[in-house]
Order: C-alpha cells, then sequence, then structure tokens
C-alpha cells in the first residue's frame, strides 16, 4: 500500500515521461532464468491482497501474512514510470491510462503495490500488464528518499510483459 | 502604421513592466472585511527595498500602530525578489471605507477595503448554505424535467430548490481568472473575500510554503469563535475537497488534503460527513494517505465525537442523541444517487450502506438544532460537478434531485419556527445546455440521428418514484444535455449503465488525452473532435453566473447581480458576526 503525501504524488504525476517510458526494451532483459530456483512463488491476484477493505483502513487477507518474506508473483499494471529507467515503480490492479481521475487528482487507488527491481531497469510503458516476481514485504515502509509510504512491497524483483 | 504598432507595443510593454514591479497589497483592492474578522495583512515590495525604507499607512496612520502589533518585515522572503511586510491575525473594527498605502522610496501603491458591519445583530438562529458544486441552469431545468414532468409546457410540480421568495445571479470570477474552480468560488462564500484557482481562505501571495499565504478568517472559524453555535459539514465528496474544506481550511493548494484534516480538527466543527477516510488514518494503517502517525478518527473520537461509517451508524448515533459526530462513508466520494439506488455501480459493492446527502442532511440536521443556540451548516451535492466533468448527465441529474430533497428536508425544519435562513446556491457552472431529446425510436445509429430538435424534441417521459427521482434512465427518449466543452470523445447518446463515464484517456504523448476506446466500442458511437486543450481529460468549468435562491432572515438581500463575496457578507450579517 504506498501512498505518496500529495505534494510528492503532485510531482511524480506531472513528471511523468510516457514517450520515454515507451523504449522498445527486449523481452530478454527481463527474463532472467535460475533466479527463483530456491523455492516455489506463492502466485497472488490484487482481488487477494486484502481480507476487508474499510473507511478505517484495509486489512491484509491470510494469504498475503501467510506470504510475507517469501517469493511472490503478481499480475498488474505498471503506473505511469517516473523515469524511463528506474528501480522501482507502482504496480496497480487497473491501468492507470483509464483512471484519469486519478492522474488529475494525485490520487492513488488505495490497493497498489510498490515494486524495487533487483537492478535499473527500463520500465515499459504505462498501462502495460505486467508480472511481478520477487519478496513479498509487508508493512509500513517510509521511503527515506522518496517519501514514499508503502504497506506492502516486492523487492529484489524482476517482470515480465504479459497478457 | 508599422512604426506606430511597435511604439505602441513599446509603450504598453514598459507599463505592464511598471505595473509588475507595484507593491501587492493583501487584502486586494476593493475586498469587504467583516468588522472584526481576523485576517493577515501583508504587503511585498517588489526590488526587495531595505526595511528602514517601508511606510505602510491605514487611513495615513502607520500600520503597525492601527493594528496595535509589530510587523514582521523579511527581505527576499523565500528566495523572492521582494520584500514581505507582515502584520498577522488582525482585524479591523470600525465599518467604514479604509485606504492602505505602501510606500518603498518614491513607490506608491494604494488600495481602499471596505469594513462592514452587521447592524441588525442577529437575524436568523440557523443558517444552512445548500451548494450544488457546479450546479448550472440546464442542469436545473434538465433535472426538474426528468423529476417533475411536462405536459402541454407545464411542471408537474415544482423543486423545492425553485420554490424560494429570494433569487439572485452570483458571479463567480476569481482574483486571477474569469473561470473559478470550487476552491476559491468556496472561499468566497466561507469569508467574503475573492482569491485565486485552487486556493482556500487565503490570499494568493508569492509564498512557497501553500500553507503561508495571508490568510482570512472563515465562518466556520468566525461561527466558533465568537458565537456557541454548532457547525456541520456534510458532502458526498471526500471531506477534504475543495467545497467542504472551504468552511475550515487556510491553504494555496486545494490539495493538501493531510493539512486540511488537521484544519478540521482545528476547528472542530460538530457534525462532519463525507468520504475520504484514508486522510483521517495514522500511516502504519493500510489504506492510510497520511506521512505522520496521527490517527484523526480516534483523536476526534477522544474528542467526544461519535464516529459513524455506514449510513445505519449514522441514523444510530442520531437516535442515541448524539451532537457530535464524524461520518466517513467511503475512501474516496461517496457514491452519487444513480449508482447508490439504481445502477449499484461505482463502489456501492465495497460500501454498501452509504447514506445519501438527503439522509446526511436530516441527519445533521437533527443532531446540529439539539444546540439552543442555533447552528451554521454547509451541505454540498458535489457530484453534480465531477459527472459533469465526466460528461455523465444522468448521474449529475440524479444528484441535482438528491440535492433537492435535501433542501425539502431543511425547509421541513425551517418551517417550525421561520428563524432558519436557507440559501442553494452554485459554486460554479459548467457548460451544459438542453437541446432536444435523444429518441431510440428516430431512424439511424448515431447520436446526430438520433437527436430530435425544436418540435421534434417533444418531451421526454422519465417513470418516476415517490422520491422523484426516475425508476429508469434507460427510456426511449432521453434528455439531450449536450456539453460546450469536451476532449477527444466517442459518444452514442445512451446513458451510463455500466459506471461513470470515462470520457478521455491519457494519449501517447506526454500530456495528452484521447478519446477512450471502450466508449467508441459503444453501439453507433461516434468520434467527437474536442475542443479544449490537448491536456484536458474532461469537461471544464464554465465562467457562467450561477442562479441563488433563498428564504429565511437576511434573505431578502439576494437580489440581482451580486458577488459571490455578498453570500458571506448575506450570511454573516444574517448571524450578527460582526464585533
Amino acid at each position: 500500500m504506498p501512498h505518496p503525501t500529495r505534494g510528492s504524488a503532485d510531482r511524480l504525476l506531472t513528471r511523468r515521461h510516457f514517450a520515454a517510458a515507451c523504449l522498445a526494451v527486449p523481452l530478454a532483459a527481463f527474463l532472467r532464468p535460475g533466479r527463483a530456483a530456491a523455492e516455489d512463488p506463492v502466485v497472488l491476484t490484487f482481488e487477494q491482497l486484502y481480507a476487508s477493505f474499510g473507511v478505517r483502513g484495509l486489512t491484509f487477507s491470510p494469504l498475503v501474512l501467510g506470504a510475507a518474506g517469501r517469493p511472490v508473483s503478481l499480475t498488474g499494471y505498471m503506473a505511469p514510470p517516473l523515469q524511463a529507467e528506474a528501480t522501482f515503480f507502482v504496480l496497480t490492479r487497473e491501468p492507470m491510462a483509464i483512471c484519469p481521475f486519478c492522474q488529475s487528482d494525485a490520487d492513488w487507488p488505495v490497493d497498489i503495490v510498490v515494486v524495487t527491481l533487483a537492478a535499473a531497469t527500463p520500465l515499459v510503458s504505462a498501462g502495460t500488464r505486467v508480472t511481478v516476481s520477487g519478496r513479498l514485504e509487508v508493512g509500513s515502509k517510509t521511503d527515506p528518499t522518496t517519501g514514499f509510504v508503502s504497506q506492502m512491497r516486492i523487492v529484489d524483483a524482476d517482470f515480465r510483459r504479459t497478457r | 502604421m508599422l512604426p506606430r504598432s511597435a511604439l505602441l507595443a513599446a509603450t504598453l510593454s514598459a507599463g505592464l513592466a511598471a505595473a509588475a514591479q507595484a507593491q501587492t497589497i493583501y487584502p486586494l483592492n476593493r475586498a469587504e472585511i467583516l468588522a472584526g474578522s481576523k485576517f493577515d495583512f501583508k504587503v511585498e515590495f517588489p526590488g526587495a527595498p531595505a526595511a528602514a525604507h517601508l511606510e505602510v499607512t491605514i487611513d495615513g496612520k502607520d500600520a503597525a500602530e492601527v493594528f496595535g502589533a509589530k510587523p514582521t518585515v523579511i527581505e527576499k522572503e523565500d528566495g523572492n525578489d521582494l520584500t514581505a511586510y507582515w502584520l498577522r491575525d488582525v482585524s479591523l473594527a470600525k465599518p467604514g471605507t479604509v485606504k492602505i498605502e505602501a510606500t518603498a522610496g518614491d513607490k506608491k501603491k494604494a488600495v481602499a477595503w471596505e469594513v462592514f458591519d452587521t447592524p441588525k445583530g442577529r437575524v436568523a438562529k440557523n443558517v444552512i448554505l445548500f451548494i450544488g458544486d457546479g450546479f448550472s441552469v440546464a442542469h436545473r431545468t434538465a433535472a426538474r424535467i426528468m423529476s417533475k414532468g411536462m405536459v402541454e409546457g407545464r411542471y408537474g410540480g415544482e423543486f423545492a430548490i425553485d420554490d424560494m421568495p429570494h433569487m439572485a445571479l452570483i458571479s463567480t470570477a476569481g482574483t486571477d481568472s474569469i473561470v473559478t474552480d470550487s476552491a476559491n468560488s468556496m472561499s468566497a462564500y466561507t469569508t467574503g473575500h475573492k482569491s485565486c484557482v485552487n486556493a482556500l481562505g487565503v490570499y494568493c501571495a508569492k509564498n512557497k510554503n501553500t500553507l503561508e499565504h495571508p490568510k482570512v478568517e472563515t465562518i466556520g472559524e468566525l461561527v466558533k469563535r465568537r458565537t456557541g453555535m454548532a457547525v456541520g459539514v456534510v458532502t458526498n465528496s471526500e471531506i477534504e475537497d475543495a467545497t467542504p474544506a472551504g468552511v475550515v481550511s487556510h491553504t494555496r493548494k486545494r490539495s493538501d488534503y493531510n493539512d486540511i484534516v488537521k484544519m478540521f480538527w482545528d476547528v472542530k466543527p460538530d457534525v462532519i460527513m463525507g468520504g475520504g477516510s484514508p486522510f483521517f488514518l495514522a500511516k502504519s494503517t493500510p489504506g492510510s494517505k497520511r506521512p505522520d502517525d496521527v490517527d484523526y478518527i480516534k483523536q476526534f473520537e477522544s474528542a467526544g465525537y461519535s464516529f459513524v461509517s455506514t449510513k445505519t451508524e449514522m441514523n444510530k448515533a442520531v437516535a442515541d442523541g448524539k451532537t457530535k459526530i464524524l461520518g466517513l462513508y467511503n475512501t474516496g466520494n461517496v457514491d452519487g444517487a444513480l449508482d447508490l439506488r439504481l445502477l449499484k455501480k461505482g463502489t456501492v459493492s465495497k460500501f454498501p450502506d452509504q447514506p445519501d446527502v438527503t439522509e446526511e442532511t436530516k441527519a445533521a440536521i437533527e443532531a446540529l438544532s439539539k444546540n439552543k443556540d442555533g447552528f451554521f451548516l454547509m451541505v454540498e451535492s458535489a457530484r453534480i460537478d465531477k459527472y459533469s466533468h465526466s460528461m455523465d448527465p444522468e448521474r449529475a441529474l440524479f444528484d441535482v434531485i438528491m440535492l433537492d430533497n435535501a433542501v425539502k428536508v431543511a425547509k421541513d425544519f425551517a418551517a417550525k419556527a421561520d428563524d432558519t435562513m436557507i440559501i442553494v446556491v452554485a459554486d460554479h457552472a459548467h457548460a451544459v445546455s438542453i437541446i432536444g431529446t435523444y429518441d431510440d425510436d428516430r431512424p439511424g445509429q448515431t447520436p446526430r440521428e438520433k437527436l430530435g430538435t425544436y418540435a421534434d424534441a417533444k418531451v421526454p417521459v422519465y417513470d418516476v418514484d415517490a422520491e422523484g427521482y426516475p425508476k429508469s434512465v434507460d427510456v426511449s427518449k432521453r434528455i439531450a444535455v449536450a456539453f460546450g466543452s469536451s476532449p477527444d470523445t466517442c459518444f452514442n447518446s445512451k446513458p451510463y449503465l455500466e459506471g461513470e463515464n470515462v470520457p478521455a484517456v491519457a494519449g501517447a504523448t506526454k500530456d495528452t488525452y484521447v478519446e477512450n476506446p471502450k466508449n467508441c466500442e459503444r453501439p453507433g458511437a461516434v468520434h467527437i473532435t474536442g475542443n479544449l486543450p490537448f491536456d484536458a481529460n474532461q469537461a471544464v468549468h464554465a465562467g457562467d453566473d450561477v442562479v441563488l435562491t433563498a428564504m429565511g432572515p437576511g434573505s431578502e438581500v439576494f437580489h440581482g447581480r451580486l458577488d459571490n463575496t455578498r453570500v458571506f457578507r448575506a450570511m454573516a450579517t444574517a448571524l450578527g458576526l460582526a464585533k
């Protein structure tokens, strides 16, 4: 559950670089054979992340709590990236490109997931469906450089385009 | 010709350059200031002259002496090439015209303010201010046709909002532009001062920090500071959104939601209802959007508020006699009437027990009216505006009917004692008009073939329930509402039964929007070329005047054309808020 403060969200969203993000990237760059050898990832879906969803906050599902610290995979949409190449991005349930009010109002959906990549990687264009693999981190964390507050992160991650 | 016009241009630009370098005095020229209300007095001297060279007078006397306070003078404030002269939190008690002069060397600037009294004292026990956000004349007419029906040119009934003795046209422009937004327009209603786009309860100075601009007192603060009245803020938007925030807030940037929550806490309206709960949750709570660990729900509870998150809880709190209620019914905006009642789209499945604005109003009045000193209540039907941005007329019109039902609740309450002033007004307009009807029985597929104009429009027929809402919006002959501003979009004249319309989506080029391809797949859809700048993804506000209707003690001042600041003045006068 990453959420920038509104100020940083404004900056984030006004500095979108769609064109730069559209760089064609060889699919092979995303594939790292041999990485997940130790343990099969728990396959998560956005629908399964939270047990309850109310005005007093969200409650993580038992599946998420059980998968904390373990390899997981999750499929969603890459939010409009800050830079063409980055070490993190925001994964959303729906493509942000068809959520114009989210963009104009600097308002993220509440159920987004922050992805920290294992290495700086060229990102794909906003609205591309991707499957992210990495280790699940659960619990509040404030990123010291960006000010992002997140509740759920997939770290040491890589991703691939998916359908 | 050429040399002359070139000379003219040069003269003009020299004049502009000189004007740009004049001192700026806040409050601005022609400000109307309630006697005894608090405001920040600021002068910006361009070129950052030394403090010793500045002279600021009020009616010829040193400003510091008049206000009885020592000014703070900051050279190069925020790194800008100016010297700032501040006297914060001051007031003027004596009514009349006041002349303010700011001098630095040979540069002099003068402005005049009008300090107004409320000479009759208090004439209204309660004031209820209804805001139809973006509520324009066509919305009103179309909703009336939809809800009351029409036979041979005559309506089948009257709207509560129309059946009021006093009426005025309200001009909504801000200090910076002919077209306003919901922040500075609401700010004019709640402070009596005009401001600029995105600003709430402040003048737009050159400060970098959005919370440091020159403040003016809001009606929420005034009522709390000067009376024993209760205050209520009720909406179906996020409670931090511009209109509800306007009752309590001071910020140059309306999106300072986390600060706005703190401002609600500082003022403590007795009844607070709307959506937007994530900004009340500590950052350690999943779903929070706060940057800090303050749990405002817990804080309000510890201050004696009943926290409610559903209609059932709200009604129980009121039935239990609670007078302080914090109701947050959605993480985002509360769903609009069409989704709550008929279509169940939006977030209705996640939040199945949300109250609508009418139910909120009923609950708020019941709780607030327990205060023997009376109350000030602001009620907003917020999504008339939001659905007009998204070019979704049926949803906008349902929320007009909801506004009317809420006003009816207030009028029923007011009828008991005739000591309540009720004002119904929009904060700004949208470019909407009724151009006829769309008739599925006309030949062809596309909107232009389905549109009946003039005599061919005839009268649409909606089957209406006891509360004045159509039982279905998907009728064969529908009101055709045209939007005068649009991004590139696709349109097929049918209601958006599957969820709120999304007219445009982000394009491949940075900061451009294109038609939403899903709309282009709808049967009979045609492409509409937008007339807005390419970075617009939805329809925009219009600079048209808006209609105000009012009743009750003090409302007789509403007639003719008035500036939006006069709405504050009328409320302050009815409540006798001057010193």
